[in-house]
């Protein structure tokens, strides 16, 4: 579904990406992980086409990113900070993005509903407080029923009601065979819903292997436990994975 | 595009700066219109104020604006549309707007009021100015990763146009004055979209020679057509070229 191929990527002298080489396949629940600065986000909007690379292929159902913009109607993006222009109404904005995807006509209104965000239609999005703006940002990713999710940290901001209904719906899309590319400090919050784990390290890929593998290697069943014995003794394990 | 354009609009025609804008714009002209009997004066006292005024207002507010829109632009550009057309819809709602405050603030008393090409002029001039000033501010706005130092370079040009070029010229004209210079000042004020929106005022409203050097000598060199051509594509070109560059920039640029 996606291929990445030593793709590289630097901010002046700094190297955020170094020769990043994954082939992620659709059906599987991808957790991006790694400490800050590790090169998460230029990943993410690498293949969004937000940044662009210096070195390397990324292509999407063997589409490239590079010239046509048209592959990312494939793609439900959902921002790390939703920030949306002040007066706009909530209504607006998602009449905003379904005429700009024309070519989806029905929608997939679950999470509006869930949320309940058909009541507050009429509200500013200055308005509205952190936490439904994320929500906001959440329904207009999983609106269109792309086949490929990317979502930047999304449950952070959520209460856990609506955090609980934001991990149902992810699992439902990843039973329905969708790829979805997930990044998120709270690890707990994964759990389930990762199949794979790409951790990321100064820009270097470390290791990208399926969670049943990863528990194996570890001896330890939850992943955030998984995700510290790697992190204590990285150098060590990551030979043992390799 | 279209679609873009419209609802950047309908959320700027609910911004407060831009009603506050065109109230103190309207505030000014109705004012200014009725103090004096000689329309004329009128329209140079408007003129002053749109010169110093416009372009400010107009660099500094583009400027915020593209950089609060960032998140923004970066949700547009994850759906299946081309980078330019994001960039130039944003610039087009935005100078649509501004324009429209100007049209109404400043045009509209003036229309009614002093009825006369002079007044469609300095509409005219205006907008032109808004144009140029949010291509301006486009052009600072790829270029710049920090909003501070973008907002910081905006008033700095604005104030370079308004303020120091003038003075820049005058010390030319002073340290130069034994020698024939005359067309070499007409080519200089080409640099500045503010001194050539005053020039193509002031050729309209046949105070040229008594309204300094500069009109003086657009006035003798090029006569009014020619001069209103030649100021009129040269503020076109203010608009165009800074717009061609930001989108080129913008193209390669990392979000």
């Amino acid at each position: 579904m996606i291929k990445i191929e030593h793709l590289c990527k630097s901010f002046g002298k700094f190297a955020a990406l170094k020769d990043i080489n994954v082939h992620m396949r659709q059906g599987q629940a991808i957790s991006l992980l790694g400490p800050n600065g590790s090169g998460k986000t230029t990943l993410i909007k690498s293949i969004l086409g937000l940044v662009i690379p210096e070195k390397g292929n990324i292509t999407i159902d063997g589409q490239s990113v590079k010239r046509d913009w048209s592959y990312r109607s494939l793609i439900g993006y959902m921002p790390q900070i939703g920030h949306y222009p002040d007066n706009m109404t909530i209504d607006q904005v998602f009449a905003l993005i379904k005429e700009m995807r024309k070519e989806t006509q029905d929608y997939d209104e679950e999470l509006i509903r869930g949320f309940q965000l058909n009541k507050l239609g009429n509200k500013t999005m200055r308005s509205l407080s952190g936490g439904t703006r994320q929500k906001v940002s959440a329904s207009l990713a999983f609106l269109f029923s792309p086949s490929v999710y990317i979502l930047d940290e999304p449950t952070a901001g959520l209460d856990p009601v609506s955090s609980e209904l934001l991990k149902e719906k992810i699992l439902k899309e990843r039973e329905a065979g969708k790829l979805i590319l997930i990044t998120s400090h709270v690890l707990s919050d994964l759990e389930g819903i990762a199949s794979h784990i790409i951790y990321l390290q100064d820009g270097e890929l470390l290791f990208y292997r399926s969670v049943e593998e990863l528990q194996a290697a570890t001896g330890e069943e939850k992943l955030n436990r998984v995700i510290a014995h790697i992190m204590k003794n990285e150098s060590r394990i990551a030979k043992t994975i390799q | 595009m279209k679609t873009i354009i419209k609802y950047v609009l309908l959320d700027l025609m609910r911004n407060k700066v831009i009603l506050f804008y065109t109230i103190i714009l309207a505030i000014l002209a109705v004012s200014v219109l009725g103090i004096d009997d000689n329309p004329t004066k009128g329209l140079l006292s408007l003129l002053n104020i749109t010169l110093l005024f416009v372009p400010l207002i107009t660099i500094l507010f583009s400027t915020i604006y593209f950089f609060n829109a960032i998140e923004f632009t970066e949700l547009l550009l994850s759906q299946p549309i081309k980078r330019n057309k994001v960039i130039l819809a944003e610039y087009s709602a935005l100078t649509v707007s501004l324009s429209a405050a100007y049209a109404v603030g400043i045009g509209m008393p003036l229309l009614l009021l002093v009825s006369g090409i002079a007044s469609f002029i300095l509409t005219l001039i205006g907008i032109l100015l808004t144009f140029v000033f949010s291509s301006l501010a486009l052009l600072i706005f790829v270029k710049c990763r920090d909003k501070t130092k973008g907002i910081g370079i905006a008033i700095a040009t604005a104030l370079f146009f308004t303020l120091l070029f003038d003075g820049f010229l005058l010390a030319f004209i002073y340290s130069f004055s034994d020698y024939p210079i005359d067309q070499a000042v007409v080519g200089i004020i080409a640099f500045n979209p503010i001194d050539l929106a005053r020039v193509l005022m002031l050729l309209h409203l046949d105070v040229a020679v008594l309204m300094g050097y500069s009109g003086a000598l657009f006035k003798k060199f090029l006569g009014s057509a020619t001069g209103s051509i030649f100021s009129i594509a040269c503020i076109l070109l203010w608009i165009i070229v800074p717009l061609l560059l930001s989108v080129r920039i913008f193209n390669r640029k990392d979000l």
